[in-house]
């Protein structure tokens, strides 16, 4: 546990650089999960190693699967594949899609079109019931507007799946504008528990409440749980916090990366460390 | 779960419609269930149709294998999708029109990850009948055809249903399956044996060739008959496999007759007759008349109204061989 702030700040650096190497690439929602996927990746999920695959390992969908550079991140740092891979992100023939695909090792399902990753993992609790395994998701906020997540949700809480943990990464943002002003997703804990779910809403960028709600949900074995956890887009590089501007695809120049990379507490003389692209 | 079998307390029954005949839907229902004891991770899904798709025969010997996602399509795909990457080998069933609305969760949850999922779909085309335009999907052979790495299979009679479905489980990879809802005449006997990927020449002839799928096939053969009475001698070609078309059978026909056409219960607009042209023109160029809808959509009727009016029964395939015929450069009629 008391390294998971250094693992989440590792990951943010390596998403950025991941991005600003490919040319391409949206930080902010990288930068709002990447404490809950540091947690998730060196704390609450079981993996299977890379030459043993249990059975009962736990899995873990990244539905808002533009976010792919933080999970690849993670993934490297759990030593599913090596550095040189990651300069292979969204480049020709490379190994590391533009969003995420069973093809590169440790990915547990083929996301990108937002909202069909959520049913995967409802499917994947369905099948996986009974085995031990769990069944995590992660969702953007915006995303929540797909009809398809409330689909999965109305069928993960009719079949009681305490084996499936939807965690939404609640930065308030989306591609164009705020949520609030794209189209309201309040009241969002009722409308879950509407749904027979067991709720839990955290602040995203506090490990220990992240901690506590992992906690509540393993307790809870008789419905899904959601963790609403409530973050800041961008979290953690200063020009980007709160501005929606950088959800989207964009291309990080030289000077905001070195920005960004100060920020995140690499000083300019180890940052050529992070030029993963070459 | 009520099972649609159990009545009410007066005894009465709602009948299924269309079920009297030997109808694809039944057949897929009844082989699915046979097929369970061999294919031990068979798992099916269903969004509240299973007494029209036929998985009723499913649900009722297999319940625990059995998954009710209620009326959402789009969240079955996914769901099929999740259950194949944990190990099962998920059949996922509705309508063929609400197929349609899943064609990007198919194309981005089971096609692109290439899993192991079959789709199998019922009331495709006119032969949907009487419930009108909304229900009668005329575009899926096209909208399924067109995603990378999809087989698309469409069987002529019960037989080859039953012929087809164990081939289906055993192939690797997506498949999408379409059945029938009216009752469909028997083309094949017990010794029939699918290939997927295969079509089947099921009459001679040597004047052209018409290459048909699903309820089209007995259809053809009705056609066949009727130019035999002019001294026509109709080849007929169930193209049961859309995707991937047997090209080496199509560039044999078309070298062999020189004419053909196709016949489909679809939009003609990019379902057998698109995969037939493609096939052939590279290689073997030759005049198609293409049978089917002509880009229009149906109405409310029974199927064999239905396919007289909308120029898909056996008189209209006719015209179209009389027409390919004419076409042959240097032709002898």
């Amino acid at each position: 546990m008391p390294d998971l702030r250094s693992r989440a700040v590792e990951i943010r650096r390596i998403a950025v650089s991941l991005i600003h190497g490919a040319g391409s690439g949206h930080p902010g929602s990288c930068l709002s999960a990447a404490d809950l996927l540091a947690a998730l990746y060196f704390g609450e999920l079981r993996l299977g190693d890379q030459d043993r695959d249990p059975a009962d390992r736990d899995r873990f969908v990244l539905s808002k699967g533009h976010a792919c550079p933080a999970l690849y991140a993670a993934l490297h740092l759990r030593g599913f594949f090596d550095r040189a891979a990651l300069g292979s992100f969204r480049r020709l023939g490379g190994l590391l899609q533009g969003s995420p695909t069973t093809t590169i090792p440790g990915v547990d399902a083929t996301c990108g079109s937002l909202g069909q990753g959520f049913s995967i993992a409802l499917g994947l609790a369905l099948g996986l019931r009974g085995s031990g395994s769990r069944v995590f998701a992660m969702l953007g906020d915006g995303e929540l507007q797909e009809g398809q997540v409330w689909e999965a949700a109305m069928a993960a809480g009719h079949y009681r799946l305490g084996n499936l943990c939807a965690i939404v990464d609640y930065n308030k943002m989306q591609s164009d504008d705020l949520n609030e002003r794209t189209m309201r997703l309040e009241p969002l804990d009722a409308k879950w528990r509407a749904f027979n779910w067991h709720v839990r809403v955290i602040d995203g960028h506090d490990f220990d409440e992240i901690g506590a709600a992992f906690a509540g949900a393993r307790a809870t074995t008789d419905r899904p749980t959601v963790i609403i956890a409530n973050t800041i887009k961008g979290k953690g590089v200063s020009y980007m916090e709160g501005v929606p501007s950088w959800h989207g695809s964009v291309r990080l120049k030289a000077e905001e990366i070195r920005q960004a990379l100060a920020d995140l507490g690499v000083p300019p003389d180890h940052q050529p460390g992070y030029a993963f692209h070459g | 779960m009520v099972d649609e079998a159990q009545g009410g307390n007066a005894g009465f029954v709602p009948s299924l419609i269309g079920t009297s005949g030997e109808t694809l839907r039944e057949a897929f229902g009844r082989a699915l269930t046979g097929l369970a004891d061999r294919y031990p991770t068979l798992v099916v899904l269903d969004a509240d149709v299973a007494g029209g798709t036929g998985t009723h025969h499913f649900r009722r010997a297999y319940p625990e294998r059995f998954v009710q996602l209620g009326i959402a399509e789009q969240n079955m795909v996914g769901v099929a999708a999740g259950m194949a990457l944990a190990g099962r080998l998920p059949v996922a069933s509705t309508f063929a029109v609400f197929a349609l609305r899943t064609i990007e969760q198919v194309r981005q949850s089971i096609a692109y990850p290439r899993l192991n999922v079959k789709l199998a779909a019922s009331h495709p085309g006119l032969d949907a009948g009487p419930d009108g335009a909304s229900a009668q999907a005329l575009e899926d052979l096209a909208a399924f055809r067109a995603i990378p790495g999809m087989a698309v299979v469409s069987p002529a009679d019960a037989i080859e249903m039953e012929k087809a479905l164990p081939v289906i489980l055993d192939y690797n990879g997506p498949v999408y399956l379409r059945t029938g809802r009216s009752p469909a005449r028997r083309i094949f006997d017990e010794s029939y044996v699918f290939e997927l990927g295969r079509g089947r020449i099921v009459r001679d002839g040597a004047d052209v060739t018409i290459v048909a799928c699903g309820v089209e096939v007995a259809r053809a053969l009705d056609a066949a008959d009727l130019l035999a009475r002019d001294g026509i001698f109709a080849r007929v070609v169930n193209m049961s496999t859309i995707k991937p078309i047997d090209e080496a059978l199509l560039v044999a026909c078309a070298r062999e007759t020189g004419a053909l056409v196709t016949a489909e219960d679809h939009n003609v607009v990019g379902g057998l007759g698109g995969a037939v042209a493609e096939a052939l023109a590279r290689t073997t160029p030759a005049p198609i008349e293409f049978v089917g809808v002509r880009d229009v959509f149906g109405e409310s009727g029974e199927p064999d109204d239905l396919a007289e009016k909308y120029g898909l029964a056996g008189p209209a395939i006719a015209d179209a061989a009389r027409r390919a015929i004419a076409r042959k450069t240097g032709g002898t009629r």
